[in-house]
């Protein structure tokens, strides 16, 4: 796959949160819809303005957790049924009881399993390289105490000089050009 | 509740609430990063580090030959013969595996609780709970014997053509043992990768850029990560809880299963997890007083903290205390004559001192936290957190060992005293967990420093920003 290459956006750097979700919720309001925030704990109100607004992580978590007590409980009723059937002072072989205890916990497991790697993929990680880390300051910032908006440049409204103006009307501290 | 003997000018004291705070003021997102990364970040690990690390090693050491001599003679070496054949291994199985309890119960139930004063002890009370079901769970694959085989417990397809015995309390255990270690390292990992980034973006070395860079998976903040980052841990948490209270009850049914006096109880499942909690706290408190008075981190683990560990302690004290008295209520209510005996051995048998000792360290002494004052005490409060792990050891030793020593046929009695190999194997985890700790406090964040921005003022969004046009929603 060819690198792309060229201008990947605009990101606009500010000091708090509030600046940012205010910033956030002008650019939607203007029409950009291909922007992200950075900021360095979770900020609701940000995913909220960029129109963020549900995730898939529990549907997911769903799946692997029904997913590991049909594995679990039917593992240990082949077993016990029909792959080695023991005899343990004629109880039945399908003593579903005593099977609810590790078919329980593969409920956790799977559904914990899900939750975490599935959460990964659904945001694209483990993903080392990333044009935003490009922004001379963002290494500095997003993961310490500022709050970072990108908007990028394969949106359809933007457009270098208009963007630029624009984000620089919001009060930020700098707006720099992030390369891919 | 108020605390009304703290000085009004003191500034760690809320003048609103009168309430210590959780974090002291004046921290800025800045500073809380910095407090926390410069401990994993200098150049100059300290001194007093490297003696605990050395000390700690030591004792890894001798637990090595411990486990190798018991690999190359059996478990011979120990103390455990019928009619005690659980001895040692399974008290200390049960002890670090409770120990761990209190990890998931800071981060997990407490975030489902929005308790927000666990967030600078839950990484490292996660840390704890990894490291004491490696302790934990070392102890029953070293009494099997024939521990090379302990893969067997598994369900696999082998040209045996044998599968496990889905019936038994002690198959239960291996899948809520090893599921807890999992989701436990799950938990903790995930909730690390936010900080491992700003260890990856602050960190001056190659070295540590790239590792650190590594683990944090390319982690940028983007808001759309962390609400599925959000999510994720609340789900984690809300699945960690009803682990946590699965893991040591089906440990206590691999007692209340069988038919010993003294074991074949109801009650076990809620007053194991109960006395999970409570050791588990001690040993939280055990860890952070030192570490607090070592890093000066007193800014972030402060008065509040201790505090409200002393009152968990003191409420699951009081679980545990219930635990006990229903013990001795139902030996002389079930009119069984063998749970009679079973009682009066347990208390004024040739092992009794055990149990007093139990009931000093776990009952008696831990009423001394009703006092305010006391709780706030550092000194004494490390001092009972050390008494109180003690006292849950002598628990489970009473448990294992008493109920054992003496059953039903007075023909097979016998007695149980620890060899120097079992005295060497248990001192020996207690230095691999040490180890492990020593590792983890250099190496990683132990206190979640997104989690700690979060709680500062400025972190809120406010509703009315500085006017500059709204462009619409």
């Amino acid at each position: 796959m060819p690198l792309p290459e060229g201008l990947y956006g605009l990101m606009a750097e500010f000091e708090s949160p509030t600046q940012l979700v205010r910033a956030a919720k002008a650019a939607h309001g203007a029409g950009y819809r291909r922007m992200d925030c950075y900021t360095p704990y979770p900020v609701e109100e940000a995913a909220e303005a960029i129109g963020f607004h549900r995730d898939e992580v529990s549907l997911v978590t769903l799946i692997g957790g029904l997913l590991g007590l049909a594995a679990m409980f039917g593992l240990e009723a082949w077993i016990s049924v029909w792959a080695f059937p023991l005899n343990i002072a004629g109880r039945p072989y399908y003593s579903w009881p005593a099977f609810v205890v590790p078919a329980y916990e593969w409920t956790i497991l799977w559904s914990g399993l899900s939750a975490a790697f599935g959460m990964l993929a659904l945001c694209g990680l483990p993903k080392l390289y990333h044009p935003v880390f490009n922004a001379p300051n963002f290494r500095n910032g997003a993961t310490t105490d500022k709050f970072f908006l990108c908007l990028e440049s394969t949106d359809p409204k933007f457009e270098a000089g208009e963007t630029r103006s624009f984000l620089e009307g919001q009060a930020p501290i700098s707006v720099v050009e992030v390369e891919y | 509740m108020a605390t009304k003997d703290a000085p009004v000018n003191n500034p760690m004291v809320d003048p609103v609430t009168g309430e210590y705070r959780v974090i002291a003021p004046g921290h800025s997102f800045k500073s809380v990063t910095e407090e926390v990364s410069r401990i994993v970040l200098t150049s100059h690990t300290p001194l007093g580090w490297w003696f605990g690390f050395m000390v700690a090693g030591t004792v890894v050491g001798i637990l090595t030959i411990c486990v190798t001599w018991l690999f190359l003679k059996g478990v011979g070496i120990w103390a455990v013969t019928i009619p005690v054949a659980w001895g040692f291994a399974i008290v200390e199985f049960v002890w670090w595996i409770g120990i761990g309890h209190a990890g998931t119960l800071i981060s997990a139930i407490l975030l489902l609780f929005k308790q927000g004063w666990r967030n600078s002890i839950n990484r490292f009370a996660e840390a704890m709970t990894i490291f004491a079901v490696i302790c934990a769970a070392m102890f029953p694959v070293l009494h099997l014997g024939r521990p090379w085989l302990g893969y067997w417990l598994f369900p696999y397809p082998n040209t045996m053509n044998y599968w496990p015995q889905f019936r038994s309390p002690l198959m239960w255990d291996v899948f809520a043992v090893s599921t807890y270690g999992t989701i436990s390292v799950v938990f903790w990992y995930i909730g690390m990768i936010p900080d491992l980034g700003t260890l990856r973006d602050r960190s001056q070395t190659k070295v540590g850029q790239f590792f650190y860079g590594l683990l944090a998976v390319g982690w940028r903040g983007s808001v759309r990560h962390w609400v599925r980052y959000e999510t994720s841990s609340l789900l984690l948490a809300g699945l960690a809880t009803p682990l946590v209270l699965s893991v040591h009850s089906v440990i206590s049914l691999d007692f209340s299963v069988a038919l010993m006096p003294g074991w074949h109880t109801t009650i076990f499942p809620p007053y194991f997890v109960a006395g999970a909690i409570y050791s588990g706290f001690a040993m939280v408190l055990t860890l952070a007083i030192p570490i607090r008075k070592f890093y000066h981190l007193e800014d972030l683990i402060t008065i509040r903290h201790i505090d409200n560990c002393n009152k968990v302690m003191l409420a699951t004290g009081l679980i545990v205390a219930y635990g006990y008295s229903t013990e001795v209520f139902m030996a002389w209510y079930s009119a069984s004559h063998w749970e009679y005996f079973m009682m009066w051995n347990r208390m004024f048998g040739p092992m009794g001192w055990s149990y007093w000792t139990l009931i000093t360290c776990n009952i008696a002494l831990p009423q001394l936290l009703w006092s305010r004052k006391l709780r706030k005490n550092v000194g004494f409060t490390f001092l009972m957190a050390l008494i109180i792990n003690t006292g849950m050891y002598f628990e489970r030793f009473v448990i294992v060992v008493t109920s054992l020593t003496r059953d039903y046929l007075p023909s097979s009695w016998g007695t149980y005293r620890a060899t120097k190999w079992d005295y060497g194997t248990f001192f020996g985890t207690l230095g691999l967990f040490t180890f492990l700790f020593f590792l983890f406090i250099r190496f990683l964040p132990m206190i979640p420093m997104s989690e700690l921005r979060m709680m500062l003022p400025q972190a809120r969004v406010r509703e009315k920003a500085e006017p500059i046009p709204e462009a619409g929603d």
